[in-house]
């Protein structure tokens, strides 16, 4: 436990000092933008289309009971904003990206590359590391921003075409509860989401045990922690942005 | 010149190394033998600076890197290059970009520079116009020549070859063995190499360590080697295991 914690710090300080001090490469970073971030869009907007469809079927159907109708996009809309579109984006991300990132760096450590890399005069952290970290805190915001905006887009057309709700009231509703700080609080958070995920994987994958069972291990506990990290900083952030913002 | 002083180094409850002592003359090309599992790759590993040791001290070129940062042994692994044992080719890019690699990063060629350097040094290890394959589709020994080619590209004045012949077949193993004699004769580099492979103690030595129980047992010419008749290295070179009785 001690030792984690201390690889872990370590881990952190090496990822500062490299972002300041390290041979680091913008087309590194670009490759990585384009690996995490443009290969996720589709599986962030699914997401985030099934979650809108869904939010405002169940919200018109409780909201109809009492003639509420026209506030049900409005909820989707704030839900979408501040909880649903970061935390269940992140989540997807998780999944594919984190796990991604612990599978090759363990697979990479296992057979020497990382090794390799240190003889080739490439510190594993300029190169490995901090790209990836800074690609996915760059890419999560823009992910989180599409899965909102396919989230709304997916409900209004629901909600409007499919429901009958009437589409003037809904979005007025919608733009007057919908405020700059909703979506502020789903960018910020994406951000935050994105360095979680991304510095979960690389540490697991750097760290992991030897064989094939030690990279099995460490992908698993990626997504497990990154998964429970996302659900607890999510509340800690929903605190201290409606307090800041 | 790389010294080893005092090397300690142990994993839990298993003392690897107990106080290695040695000392490879700059443009040597040594050789150090000893059994499977008997420490051999974590002694390559403390002089290239890749682990710690307990206790003890590795010299290159009268530098102490035994306790430096990773972002100084960098400067002092610019000097220096290895073959891994499983060649530890970076199987999502070919070849070509394997064996380019240390000179992209240094970022001081143009492309067209790195792919004519990439090809030369390719053809110093018999492998013309395999710029394009990729790890997957070499064959072990083509790996480790790949490897090999990785690692001089940028003239290190160092040279590590850890197990170079493991797991090839005598011809290919052959082979191995006089181009790490040809690199060493062409790019006058300092040659260490881990083995247990008496032929390539034969075709590449020119000095050899014994490594035993942890420590260096013997240092001795490979003809000293092959004709010393302490009952431990006559065994070792023969191949005989500890069942026997070879003396009598």
């Amino acid at each position: 436990m001690l030792l984690g914690l201390k690889q872990v710090w370590g881990l952190l300080l090496e990822v500062a000092y490299a972002l300041v001090h390290g041979s680091w490469k913008v087309s590194d970073i670009i490759a990585q933008i384009y690996q995490i971030g443009v290969r996720s869009q589709s599986v962030v907007m699914v997401t985030g289309a099934f979650t809108g469809l869904v939010l405002t079927a169940q919200t018109y159907f409780q909201f109809h009971k009492f003639g509420m109708d026209t506030l049900t996009l409005a909820v989707n809309s704030v839900a979408m904003c501040s909880e649903l579109g970061p935390v269940l984006a992140a989540l997807m991300v998780a999944g594919r990206v984190g796990a991604a990132m612990a599978a090759e760096l363990g697979t990479m450590r296992v057979s020497e590359q990382i090794d390799a890399l240190r003889t080739l005069n490439t510190h594993p952290v300029d190169y490995l590391v901090l790209p990836r970290v800074a690609a996915t805190t760059i890419a999560m915001p823009v992910l989180v921003c599409e899965a909102v905006a396919v989230g709304i887009f997916g409900g209004y057309t629901l909600g409007v075409y499919g429901l009958g709700i009437d589409p003037i009231y809904s979005w007025a509703n919608m733009v007057n509860m919908t405020h700059v700080k909703d979506l502020m609080t789903g960018i910020i958070k994406g951000f935050f989401f994105g360095g979680l995920i991304s510095f979960t994987g690389c540490y697991k994958g750097l760290f992991c045990k030897n064989g094939a069972e030690g990279v099995g291990e460490a992908t698993t506990d990626t997504v497990v922690i990154s998964s429970i990290g996302i659900l607890m900083l999510n509340f800690c952030l929903t605190l201290i942005l409606s307090k800041i913002l | 010149m790389i010294k080893v002083s005092g090397l300690h180094k142990s994993f839990g409850t298993q003392h690897v190394l107990q106080g290695v002592d040695m000392e490879i003359q700059t443009g040597e090309a040594a050789i150090i033998v000893g059994r499977s599992g008997g420490g051999k790759s974590v002694l390559l590993k403390h002089i290239t600076g890749l682990i710690q040791p307990d206790q003890g001290q590795v010299f290159i070129n009268g530098v102490d890197i035994s306790h430096l940062e990773e972002r100084e042994l960098l400067k002092i692994r610019r000097d220096m290059a290895v073959m891994f044992q499983g060649a530890a080719l970076f199987d999502s890019m070919s070849v070509g970009e394997n064996v380019g690699f240390y000179l992209q990063r240094e970022g001081k060629m143009t492309s067209g520079e790195i792919e004519k350097k990439v090809a030369e040094t390719l053809e110093l290890v018999d492998l013309n116009g395999m710029q394009h394959k990729w790890p997957s589709d070499l064959s072990g020994g083509m790996k480790k020549r790949v490897g090999l080619a990785r690692a001089i590209i940028h003239n290190p004045s160092i040279v590590f070859y850890d197990e170079p012949t493991a797991g090839l077949d005598p011809v290919v193993s052959d082979s191995i063995d006089h181009l790490i004699r040809r690199i060493c004769d062409i790019r006058q580099v300092t040659t260490v190499v881990i083995t247990h492979d008496m032929r390539t103690v034969r075709t590449v030595g020119e000095r050899v360590y014994m490594l035993v129980n942890g420590k260096i047992y013997l240092t001795a010419t490979p003809d000293e080697l092959f004709a010393s008749q302490d009952p431990v290295v006559y065994k070792f070179v023969n191949g005989i295991s500890d069942s026997e009785d070879v003396l009598s």
